[in-house]
């Protein structure tokens, strides 16, 4: 019964983060004074030489208008917004590669975000952990106090720095990986793979360097915590090994805090991808959203936004729904 | 963190006694002095040496370009013919205000939805909560970004500020509230009740004394999210660059490819600006935090 509770709750705030996060992106550019639509048609006077007669830039107007979705009330509008995205998932057609629609270019973005932000999230996470326990347990040890100040100066340190640092590093001084992702398109095979992995080194680094701080610190905390609980103390007069006690006694339960971390930070650990991706150039969301802004395409732009909410809520649906399968207390309640 | 924290204060305290504290307390403290060193250094050189000059850092052409390090120019001159050692103190101080007004704004307003939140209960805070936790699962930058989109242009550097406190209240509101949580069931409270004090005087003179100090480290730490958000979309060009602040004179050593010139300073200076302001500013949180935060013991 417990298990059903927790799924179905989890659902419930799922559907509802989406709504109020998709609700805002339609709110907010209606709030704003500036009109897209507006700003777009003075771009094509401009371009026009102002040769449009007024008649055309009505008709333009009344066929942007529709095709973008502004007709009627707001609440129609509402209305035919959330039934787009939700069950059609349509943002109709790019302004910048027109007619192509915009669910087209996400779809070919989001594997790049997709892998890229699922591979560093796992090796920040479980390196980032994992260095984060043997800090916290063997706590006496120099090296510990080490690796704590390695955590603390890093931690600190925004995404965007870490990447321009990385660039100026490994790809301008010493030009071991390239200034920008470059990737060809072609068949899958071990060249291919072996270049999309290289061109990927950079921006997969820094957000592993990016997650590793705060891992590192909070585990050590909570592994030294753990350390001292009365099990463990138990578990050490039964006679089990260091190793035992650290992976399977304090682990285990110092594990559990940090997947609830994860799942809270999911949001800033995508911002940082965002970023990372755009001062890379690397062909994800974040690229995209980039050359969104940079041509005022405001359909590419909504439909980045709109798969950023949905995804980030999604991941962290994803990582409750799994967490019983880590904590057999939700089973057992 | 907090909960982190809390942990590892629990675990000396009680397992390996009073002497563990006590052997703990230099070196948190050593975490505190440093980052109010540091702190102190920036606030001081970029709140003081703007007064040691009349020219505007961001005007063009005030001196010779490409100009390498030396007595006269500490940083060098840019592409531009703008002095990176001045842009830079003015893009620090600047910085450091937007973050200290938004933190403020943000802190008042997370206390008083969290307290609010957590003292009232109810269908107050779960509609509250729903609302928080959207704000937290929403990632802000490509709402930000769509709102740098927007008003570009016609921004003006506090809509920035604006558009930061209205997406950066929740974190503090959540933290604020499961204090405000653990704290209602207190006896004093009850007793409190009882004797008749208002909801008001609840909250501002029993609870507010208890979340005080972890409201100092939330305002340090908020100072950090706000300078940080600011600049990251200032880097991508989305904020009001024309304003010195640390992720703008990134944002234009970038578009004027400042690597390629050979211009390394002036991509250089900032990074490392920015570095150790944050390093200063995380050190005084965490520092704080261990070192004060320990008496009121909320948990």
């Amino acid at each position: 019964m417990g298990l059903v509770q927790y799924i179905g709750r989890r659902l419930v705030t799922y559907v509802l983060v989406l709504f109020i996060g998709i609700s805002i992106t339609f709110f907010l550019p209606r709030f704003m004074p500036n009109d897209p639509i507006e700003g777009y048609i003075a771009q094509m006077q401009s371009q026009a030489g102002q040769t449009l007669s007024p008649e055309a830039v009505d008709q333009l107007r009344e066929s942007l208008s529709d095709l973008y979705g502004l007709k009627g009330s707001l609440f129609s509008q509402y209305v035919g917004y959330l039934e787009r995205v939700f069950l059609r998932f349509d943002f109709g057609p790019s302004f910048g590669a027109f007619p192509r629609p915009v669910s087209d270019l996400i779809f070919i973005a989001l594997p790049w975000t997709i892998g890229l932000l699922v591979t560093t999230t796992l090796v920040s996470w479980t390196l980032g952990n994992l260095i984060g326990i043997v800090a916290g347990y063997f706590h006496n040890k120099r090296a510990a106090t080490a690796l704590e100040v390695f955590g603390i100066l890093l931690y600190p340190i925004p995404y965007y720095i870490l990447a321009l640092t990385l660039i100026l590093l490994l790809a301008y001084t010493w030009p071991i990986f390239p200034l920008s992702t470059t990737i060809r398109p072609g068949t899958l095979s071990f060249n291919q793979l072996g270049m999309i992995l290289y061109n990927s080194a950079l921006p997969a680094l820094t957000l592993v360097l990016a997650g590793f701080g705060w891992n590192i610190l909070s585990m050590k905390s909570l592994a030294f915590a753990t350390k001292e609980e009365p099990y463990v103390t138990f578990a050490r007069l039964k006679g089990t090994t260091d190793w035992t006690r650290m992976t399977s006694y304090v682990f285990r339960n110092a594990m559990l805090p940090q997947i609830t971390a994860l799942v809270l930070s999911l949001g800033t650990i995508f911002n940082g991808a965002l970023l990372t991706e755009m001062l890379f150039s690397y062909p994800g969301l974040g690229l995209l959203m980039r050359t969104a802004v940079g041509t005022a395409d405001y359909n590419l732009l909504y439909g980045t936004i709109t798969m950023s909410i949905i995804a980030v809520a999604t991941a962290g649906l994803v990582l409750d729904l799994v967490y019983p399968l880590f904590d057999p207390r939700i089973r057992y309640r | 963190m907090k909960v982190n924290h809390r942990l590892l204060r629990g675990a000396t305290l009680t397992a390996t006694g009073a002497s563990a504290a006590r052997r703990r307390l230099p070196k948190l403290n050593l975490r505190l002095k440093l980052g109010i060193t540091i702190l102190t250094v920036f606030v001081l050189a970029s709140f003081i040496l703007p007064f040691f000059t009349s020219v505007d850092p961001s005007r063009q052409g005030t001196y010779l370009k490409n100009l390498p390090i030396s007595g006269r120019h500490l940083l060098g001159t840019n592409s531009q013919g703008q002095s990176i050692f001045w842009f830079l103190v003015f893009a620090i101080r600047n910085s450091l205000m937007l973050g200290v007004v938004v933190s403020l704004c943000i802190t008042a307003i997370a206390t008083l939805v969290g307290l609010s939140a957590g003292y009232i209960g109810g269908w107050y805070e779960r509609v509250a909560m729903l609302i928080i936790d959207s704000f937290i699962t929403i990632p802000v930058l490509p709402i930000l970004i769509v709102l740098g989109a927007l008003v570009r242009g016609n921004s003006s550097f506090m809509l920035v500020g604006v558009i930061l406190v209205a997406f950066g209240w929740a974190w503090g509101a959540r933290t604020v509230r499961s204090m405000a949580l653990s704290l209602r069931e207190r006896e004093f409270i009850n007793m409190a009740r009882f004797s008749g004090a208002s909801t008001f005087a609840i909250i501002t003179r029993e609870i507010f004394p208890y979340v005080y100090s972890y409201m100092v480290v939330g305002f340090i730490n908020t100072i950090l999210f706000a300078i940080n958000t600011e600049a990251a979309l200032a880097v991508i060009g989305l904020s009001k660059v024309e304003v010195p602040t640390l992720g703008s004179i990134i944002f234009w050593a970038l578009s004027y490819n400042a690597l390629f010139i050979g211009q390394i300073t002036w991509l250089v200076a900032p990074i490392v600006a920015t570095v150790l302001l944050f390093l200063g500013l995380f050190l005084t949180s965490t520092g704080y935090n261990d070192a004060f935060a320990t008496r009121r013991g909320v948990a």
